[in-house]
């Protein structure tokens, strides 16, 4: 029978289906970091039992953690404790732990890869929705509740029904500054952020296979935002060429056996989905969202859709423009903004930071925007300084912070302030997600370089042809 | 987490005829960076219950000495909102083992049905019977009846069945969670392990 690579993966870790009940599907990766831990590892010391199978979970401190002075002590309590305790709980349970200062600490969905953690045909749960992101490796990768966490630290299984299947194809070239965000946002605007809801999505077409494997990552990262419960990629080449050497990933004779199955995962040409959709790759521009979710985007030199325009809940649509004081029928070019936040596991790879430094590259920094570069790594990190990104971006007057998740979910204290504007390259504009009453518009790293330098909304397509005449 | 075997529960019950009761209203979000499952009970529909100075509200049922029992009887659609498993646990700490209403919202129901506390759902009209029974009467018992999966006011002998799942039945009777579940079949999990390529 035909499969999908989505099938494939999954038929292969079902340890048992129920009848008239969830699969039981056994789980190869397991991330876990401060915030969705802690009750789930107590309810194993309640169970008296111990973690199955440690080698299997990797942790790491990331959501609450400051992206300054991380060599100080956490001075919010409440985080403090958090941190103490994945500490403790690793040590107690021998798992790996990368704490804070730690040269493999990171945002959990960027450490996953950079380590070979993340590989092809796995199964890899977190307790964080944006776990999708390790489907850019050809895995089925989705976040969890605390429940399932302790679900995974005591028998390396969730139970789950096993969901619908969707491919989206995108075939021919990208037009330049159309980056794998502007992809990811593109969809998002077209499906809303209910049109996957149930579905498993695979990427699939030229833009895809030509995306490099941080490409293929912002965009699985952002599966989530149209509902979907993840999104994943074919293994190629490059992805067996990312993972290599890497120092999680198997090797030798174990390389060998990973290969001959590696090399299985694909959908089978005869093989059906439950939904599949088809886009060109010439209608995508460099996008912006105006709105408060994340299917709130357009193409940055259109104007914001009118109510009438919009399906459904023009009540709703209304409420999102005036938090953000936005008119419809209003230019997004040329709005003043306040912040600038580059990072996050969306868009905080080596990959973001060259292309943001292509632009401030022999500018300044506007002197109304206060920007974060939060590193997603260490490891970024020192490739930032290794590269010489790091003096570009300090020549155009910007500061790198440390890593973490930061801005993008606003739990420690880079907060933006009430009322102030944000072009961030993370994944969630909700209300108040960057801080009660902030304002975020999402946007590739170049859109954000622009805003960094100009103040105000500008196309990136403008700077880089000056660059180049 | 464990929690007692359901079979057939016996209890008066409390009224809260109220529509969309969100998780929010449950259990609001400022109680969720604890780390450890406790005390959920004591904030359970915590600014309904309490006035900011955390003086008990009179008014609000779980304050009222007349009504008590481990089942809770809402309005439709309970348990929207944010999927935070958190309102299910403050639901069972604070003692309920059973909620009725005409519907419930998807994530909440699973959420109890995997700590314990059976979600019935009813027809509007019998949810109607129910609160009109207790407000007549606050110690008015209701039967609810897994193995047989039926619901019964034990005053009049009105009865209707609901519907569960036979895997959830099936841990709910014996007092097992998921991870009970999986934790019985852990030979066949280690089995499979070994066999896995990754
Ligand atoms: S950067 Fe944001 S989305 Fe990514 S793991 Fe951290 S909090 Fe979650």
């Amino acid at each position: 029978m035909s499969k999908t690579l989505f099938d494939k993966v999954w038929d292969s870790h079902v340890v048992q289906h129920i009848e008239n009940g969830p699969d039981v599907l056994f789980i190869d990766r397991h991330l876990v970091h401060e915030v969705t831990s802690p009750v789930a590892f107590l309810g194993l010391k309640n169970r008296g039992i111990k973690v199955l199978y440690p080698e299997r979970t990797f942790a790491t401190a990331d959501h609450n953690t400051p992206t300054i002075n991380q060599h100080l002590p956490v001075k919010d309590e409440l985080s403090a404790n958090q941190l103490k305790a994945l500490e403790e709980n690793s040590k107690a349970h021998n798992i790996p732990y990368w704490g804070l200062g730690h040269e493999k600490n990171g945002i959990v969905h960027v450490i996953g890869p950079e380590n070979g953690i993340t590989v092809p045909g796995a199964t890899i749960v977190c307790g964080d929705s944006h776990t999708s992101t390790h489907g850019a490796f050809g895995a089925i990768a989705f976040g969890i509740g605390t429940s399932e966490v302790e679900m995974v630290l005591s028998t390396q299984c969730i139970m789950q029904p096993k969901p619908k299947s969707m491919r989206i194809n995108i075939n021919g070239e990208l037009s330049p500054a159309v980056t794998p965000k502007d992809v990811a946002l593109f969809i998002i605007s077209k499906l809303t952020t209910s049109g996957a809801t149930g579905y498993f999505v695979e990427y699939s077409g030229e833009v895809f296979r030509n995306m490099s494997m941080e490409g293929r990552m912002t965009v699985c990262n952002l599966s989530i935002e149209m509902g979907a419960r993840g999104g994943m990629i074919a293994p190629d080449e490059k992805t067996f060429d990312y993972i290599k050497g890497r120092e999680f990933a198997p090797k030798g004779a174990a390389w060998d056996k990973a290969m001959t199955y590696w090399e299985t995962l694909y959908s089978d040409s005869d093989a059906t989905f439950d939904k599949e959709l088809t886009f060109d790759a010439s209608e995508i521009e460099p996008m912006i969202t105006y709105g408060t979710n994340p299917g709130m985007g357009m193409g940055i030199q259109n104007e914001i859709p009118m109510a009438e325009q919009v399906e459904g809940g023009s009540a709703t649509y209304r409420k999102s423009l005036a938090y953000m004081e936005f008119n419809e029928g209003e230019a997004m070019i040329g709005k003043p903004i306040d912040f600038v936040f580059l990072g996050s596991c969306t868009n905080g790879r080596i990959e973001d930071f060259r292309a943001f430094a292509s632009i401030v590259k022999g500018r300044k920094k506007a002197d109304n925007v206060t920007a974060w570069l939060v590193p997603g790594s260490h490891k970024v990190e020192e490739a930032i300084k290794r590269e010489g990104i790091l003096d570009i971006l300090n020549e155009a007057g910007f500061e790198l912070r440390e890593p973490g998740c930061s801005a993008c979910l606003a739990m420690n204290d880079d907060k933006i302030p009430a009322g102030k504007y944000a072009v961030s390259t993370s994944n969630r504009n909700f209300e108040g997600r960057q801080g009660p009453g902030a304002r975020t518009l999402l946007a590739s790293p170049l859109v954000a370089a622009a805003a960094a330098v100009t103040g105000k909304v500008t196309d990136p397509r403008e700077l880089l042809e000056l660059q180049e005449a | 987490m464990a929690y007692d075997k359901f079979n057939i529960l016996t209890s008066s019950a409390v009224p809260l005829p109220i529509e969309n009761v969100d998780t929010d209203q449950i259990i609001p979000a400022r109680f969720l960076k604890a780390t450890e499952r406790k005390g959920f009970g004591d904030n359970l529909f915590r600014d309904w219950r309490y006035n900011s100075d955390n003086t008990p509200k009179e008014h609000f049922v779980l304050n009222n000495p007349i009504y008590s029992g481990k089942i809770l009887v809402g309005g439709k659609n309970f348990g929207s909102g944010s999927s935070r498993e958190h309102a299910a646990w403050a639901v069972y700490d604070y003692g309920f083992r059973c909620v009725v209403s005409s519907f419930f919202a998807d994530i909440f129901r699973n959420n109890c049905l995997n700590i314990g506390v059976l979600p019935v759902q009813v027809s509007p009209e019998f949810l109607d019977k129910i609160f009109k029974a207790i407000e007549g009467n606050p110690d008015t018992e209701l039967e609810v009846n897994l193995p047989e999966q039926t619901i019964t006011l034990l005053e009049t002998g009105e009865q209707e069945s609901f519907a569960i799942n036979e895997y959830k039945k099936g841990n709910l009777k014996n007092g097992f969670d998921d991870i009970d579940y999986l934790l019985n079949i852990k030979s066949n999990i280690e089995e499979f392990a070994q066999n896995t390529p990754l």
